[in-house]
């Protein structure tokens, strides 16, 4: 059979160059999309931007709503992936499906829908309840919930599908009920991916925008995130501005990744 | 004294149909039969794993047949062996001893103290001493097997179930498992049901052995009376003049199954 040429000093075939290709087009294409708006923007607009009252509460506000929903989607994630992962009930696939739809739908449109949903009877309760969302910084939290929950609920999945049910088995045979072999064995062994999902479902909610501006609406220091300032500062034409707490959202973001993927440990290539 | 009794189970694509046999302290009792025979699910209803369609799952009298697998008191080593991957090799086989249905009598020690004293006993038992502090990931296949027994039977289980133990070890190491098996079945007198498929392996160890094909058992007794050719087969061999059988035929098994299993 005739197999791929290595190179003699690298030890790396075609198939290695055609991924390691791709990979460099990606990022490279990114990193030149975020030097180019770089190069748009000035230290003034950065200067300006770090001052402005209304950014710091806009990114105050981001960096709270984005951490409390992402670690409500961590909470809803893990018990919602195990039923899926781990149950057999009627209707399953179904569940399966109906958790992906935030994912499907347009964002708007998933904030057009939790309007409408507040004007229907069981809506008016809830807020007659004492639970305000409609334009309110709670309706933030939601929106970002309601949108990132089903990436934390399939990466969480997907980390409990590659973990050996038998192992969970054996523990009850061993004297433990199924919520006690949850927590000794299955939620060690699910760290890694509940903290992915969590990473994921953060940088998702950190950089929405679109449910928010139908829910809770965009005004000044009362349920301004950063990506409501970008819009703000764009619908009066400061696009150097915008592009300056864009430039910022994309540090922020970025310093967050890093430092996950270096406190968890990125796996190292197991064979090049 | 494990006994199961006429236990049935459906699935759209298997069925299994009235299993029936017993098994003693004394036992060690294997299921034979080929590959996707039913095997693994009667020891998976054993376990708790599974619950039957009809029929009763008793041990030591008592009637386990709805019970939770916590509480059955049986010792099941799977054919993957299931370790705990994050756990020590002592942690491994600690592990039962520290849920509520296998905390063993203390004594007035400390619990942690009672179970090191359990698990370094196991650990002897099964000559691993030096593995004590490995993780699953840095053993051999056949030391897996011996974590693997060991965590079975550290909870003293009235029941062990054996789901092909040797099947991904080389034959040396199973050799030494076979021999190490036998010695600790018949040291602690546990009732064993152990599932192969293996001719030599089968006579090697059984006292009893039951044979299994597509779902139904189909014979119960010691390997001589399953294995053994029929009263008639024997009187017309025994008029025969003996005759050399060719190189090859001698590594077959030296009998013929009496029901046409094979």
């Amino acid at each position: 059979m005739a197999t791929a040429k290595r190179n003699r000093r690298t030890g790396l075939t075609p198939f290695h160059a055609l991924a390691g290709g791709a990979l460099a087009l990606f990022a490279g294409g990114l990193v030149i999309l975020l030097v180019s708006v770089l190069s748009y923007t000035d230290l003034q607009a950065f200067r300006a931007v770090f001052r402005s009252a209304d950014v710091r509460f806009a990114l105050r506000l981001s960096l709270m709503t984005s951490t409390l929903s992402a670690a409500l989607a961590v909470v809803f994630a893990v018990p919602s992936a195990y039923a899926l992962s781990r149950m057999r009930f009627p209707g399953r696939m179904l569940a399966d499906a109906i958790v992906d739809i935030p994912i499907v739908l347009p964002p708007v449109v998933l904030g057009l829908c939790l309007l409408v949903f507040f004007r229907t009877p069981l809506g008016r309760a809830v807020e007659q309840a004492g639970f305000r969302f409609v334009y309110e910084p709670a309706g933030i939290v939601l929106a970002q919930f309601l949108t990132v929950c089903p990436y934390a609920i399939r990466t969480v999945k997907a980390t409990l599908d590659g973990i050996n049910p038998r192992v969970e088995q054996v523990a009850r045979t061993l004297g433990y009920g199924s919520g006690r072999v949850f927590i000794l064995v299955t939620l060690p062994m699910l760290k890694t991916g509940i903290l992915a999902g969590g990473v994921i479902a953060w940088a998702v909610a950190f950089g929405l925008f679109g449910p928010m501006m139908i829910l809770v609406g965009t005004t000044r220091q009362r349920t301004e995130v950063l990506a409501t300032s970008i819009y703000l500062e764009l619908s009066v034409g400061r696009i150097q501005s915008a592009l300056a707490i864009a430039l910022l959202m994309v540090g922020i973001a970025l310093g967050a990744l890093t430092a996950f993927k270096a406190l968890t440990g990125v796996p190292a290539p197991r064979e090049r | 004294m494990l006994c199961v009794e006429s236990i049935s189970l459906r699935y759209p694509r298997f069925a299994l149909r009235e299993a029936t046999f017993s098994v003693s302290p004394d036992d060690y009792f294997i299921l034979y039969g080929p590959t996707g025979s039913g095997k693994t699910v009667i020891l998976e209803l054993i376990a708790g794993l599974r619950i039957p369609d009809s029929g009763s799952i008793r041990i030591n009298g008592r009637d386990v047949t709805q019970s939770d697998p916590a509480h059955r008191r049986i010792g099941y080593v799977p054919q993957d062996l299931a370790l705990i991957p994050f756990l020590s090799v002592r942690r491994n086989i600690g592990f039962g001893l520290r849920s509520p249905a296998f905390r063993p009598d203390t004594s007035g020690r400390s619990l942690t103290a009672t179970v090191r004293a359990r698990v370094d006993e196991m650990l002897e038992l099964l000559g691993i001493v030096h593995l004590a502090d490995r993780k699953p990931e840095a053993l051999s296949g056949g030391e897996k097997q011996r974590v693997a027994l060991g965590r079975a039977l550290a909870i003293r289980p009235d029941a062990l179930l054996l789901d092909e133990p040797l099947s991904a070890v080389d034959e040396e190491t199973g050799n030494a498992l076979m021999r190490e098996l036998k010695r600790l079945q018949r040291a602690l007198r546990v009732p064993t049901v152990h599932i192969c498929h293996r001719f030599t392996e089968m006579t090697f160890l059984a006292t009893r052995v039951a044979t299994i094909r597509e779902g139904a058992i189909r014979s119960v007794g010691t390997p001589d009376e399953v294995f053994s050719p029929p009263p008639v087969v024997r009187a017309v061999e025994a008029q025969r003049p003996p005759r050399p059988l060719p190189q090859e035929e001698n590594s077959l098994p030296p009998h013929r199954l009496k029901n046409d299993f094979l």
